[in-house]
């Protein structure tokens, strides 16, 4: 019944690596297929050119489409840091009633689901001609955001041990001081942590986004989704490696900075 | 503690204090409320609204939309492709998704950091993007059906996409991140060393598997198939894209009535059907923890 240990290891293994390729296996394909220049979808591809992302580059949808994703994600991020650490500073410094309500509200958004929401969202800034516009999206983005913020940043603020900053009060340091010089330095990485998860989360999310934005507002995934709903040529993939490539570079900066598990 | 600090609260210090306290809620809570707790009412009061094109009418309370929905074949057959395509994609990702996560979670490879990021990286791409590597690798000239034309091995084009064979493959890997997430979250009480005394003690692997690690992961099993499950449900860009408009489920009816047929009060109530659905899943997944711990 004693079975070959080494042949156990190497199946196993040869498991793991396959489970692996089948999960990257859509971002692998998008790599190889950004490099081909056909009109229309096919494997493999004919030739090696960078043709497909020169189009991209050369698309005015996709191009303004990718600032109003940036500048609405990097509004969203600031946003929901700030209320984030405002709301963390009262949940971990402070001792009131309703904070388990406060709580429940701030995770309850983890509990519902996107598409529920984003009917919700619709209906409520649709009377107030929202729709379509800036702080429209930005207002959905934040909903699902904050919860993350107020994670991460918690998460840090509990971490600071809060002597240093008695001992910068005990010194004549005014609460101001301590709050810029000792605690918001020391709370950072939850900062950024949270600030960079509500941004991708921001420029990655299209569930809400098209619910909300048709024209005007349009975000990169929502144009890449009415462009997919058409055609499927090389362009798309092209563009999908560029936004992979985001992705990856704010992923490294995370890990780099807190390490990915804790952030997430 | 608190019990301490009670007292201290009716002085005039606590009273500033107070004040900075209200300051630091007030402007999250303003932002929570506006886009989370209003839209799930305005949700809830526009189901029994009386449906006009792209708006809502007054005062009125109705049923309609909950008896269009109660009533109509379609939807209780949009209904029954949701839960199916959740179970599949639910059983489907734990399966795929567990060997990763029992990996990560006892290797000591010094890899370990950069494995766990490749395994969750895929969750910070856009959905969109990853429903179209599925359209390259599944499509009628895509990786699959070409290979297998080159190698001769069917004759015409296997039909991958534009059916709910295409949305269900497309939703178990997009998943996945989640369910190898939950799992190592869950995985905590894994102890190599109680393994090794069994082992010591004669259990050969497969019981060591089967009397050790699987009770003590399902509490983390059980969590990654809900949250797969809830997010199969909920999903309408994958069905939509994969399926090509021929594949009919709760969330892409629901974006259907929303921005093309714009009967908001029948989106807002297939919205809360599909709530209701959710919050009775985690309620059943609660139960079965409870369950799983005693």
């Amino acid at each position: 019944m004693q079975s070959n240990p080494l042949l156990g290891r190497f199946a196993w293994n040869t498991l793991i690596a396959l489970l692996y390729l089948f999960l990257l296996a859509p971002i692998i394909v998008v790599f190889i297929i950004s490099f081909d220049t056909r009109q229309y979808l096919a494997f493999p591809p004919e030739s090696f050119s960078f043709g497909s992302y020169v189009k991209v580059f050369q698309n005015v949808k996709f191009i303004s489409a990718f600032w109003r994703s940036l500048i609405i994600g990097a509004i969203v991020g600031l946003v929901a840091v700030s209320a984030g650490m405002l709301l963390s500073l009262s949940l971990v410094r402070h001792h009131f009633r309703g904070k388990a309500a406060v709580n429940f509200l701030i995770l309850a958004p983890f509990l519902v689901p996107h598409i529920v929401l984003a009917v919700g969202i619709m209906l409520v800034i649709a009377p107030l001609g929202l729709l379509d516009s800036y702080p429209g999206i930005v207002l959905a983005h934040l909903g699902i955001t904050i919860p993350y913020t107020v994670r991460t940043i918690t998460m840090s603020l509990m971490a600071v041990d809060t002597r240093i900053e008695e001992a910068a009060l005990v010194h004549g340091a005014s609460p101001r001081m301590v709050f810029w010089r000792i605690t918001l330095p020391l709370v950072r990485p939850g900062l950024i942590a949270g600030g960079v998860i509500a941004f991708l989360i921001s420029f990655d999310e299209a569930t809400i986004s098209l619910f909300i934005v048709s024209v005007k507002a349009s975000t990169l995934p929502t144009e890449i989704y009415h462009y997919l709903e058409y055609s499927t040529d090389p362009q798309i993939a092209a563009l999908s490696v560029v936004l992979i490539l985001i992705s990856v570079g704010v992923v490294m900066v995370v890990e780099k900075l807190i390490g990915l598990r804790k952030a997430l | 503690m608190s019990a301490a600090a009670l007292p201290a609260a009716e002085t005039s210090p606590a009273n500033a204090s107070r004040g900075i306290l209200l300051m630091l809620l007030l402007p999250g809570l303003i932002a929570l409320v506006i886009t989370f707790l209003l839209p799930l009412i305005w949700l809830l009061r526009a189901s029994f609204a009386s449906s006009t094109m792209g708006a809502l009418s007054g005062g009125d309370w109705t049923v309609q939309s909950y008896s269009t929905v109660l009533f109509d074949p379609f939807y209780w057959r949009v209904a029954w492709n949701t839960l199916v395509l959740g179970f599949n994609v639910a059983i489907f990702a734990v399966i795929l998704s567990y060997p990763i996560a029992l990996f990560l979670a006892r290797t000591e490879s010094r890899f370990r950091g950069v494995l766990t990021a490749l395994a969750v990286a895929p969750l910070l791409t856009s959905s969109v993007v990853r429903t179209y590597g599925w359209m390259v690798i599944l499509g009628d000239r895509g990786v699959i059906n070409s290979t297998l034309q080159s190698l001769s091995l069917t004759g015409g084009v296997i039909r991958l996409t534009n059916n709910s064979l295409g949305a269900t493959v497309a939703l178990i890997e997009i998943l996945m991140p989640y369910a190898i997430l939950a799992m190592l979250s869950g995985f905590g009480r894994l102890n190599t060393q109680l393994e090794e005394a069994a082992a010591m003690l004669g259990a050969n692997r497969l019981r060591v598997f089967t009397r050790i690690i699987l009770p003590l992961s399902a509490p983390g099993v059980l969590t990654a198939a809900l949250l797969v499950f809830v997010l199969a449900i909920s999903s309408f860009v994958t069905p939509r894209l994969m399926g090509g408009g021929r594949v009919f489920v709760l969330g892409t009816e629901v974006f259907n009535e929303a921005t093309v047929t714009l009967n908001w009060p029948l989106a807002a109530a297939l919205s809360v059907m599909l709530l209701i659905l959710f919050s009775s899943i985690i309620l059943l997944y609660q139960r079965a923890l409870r369950a799983l711990e005693t």
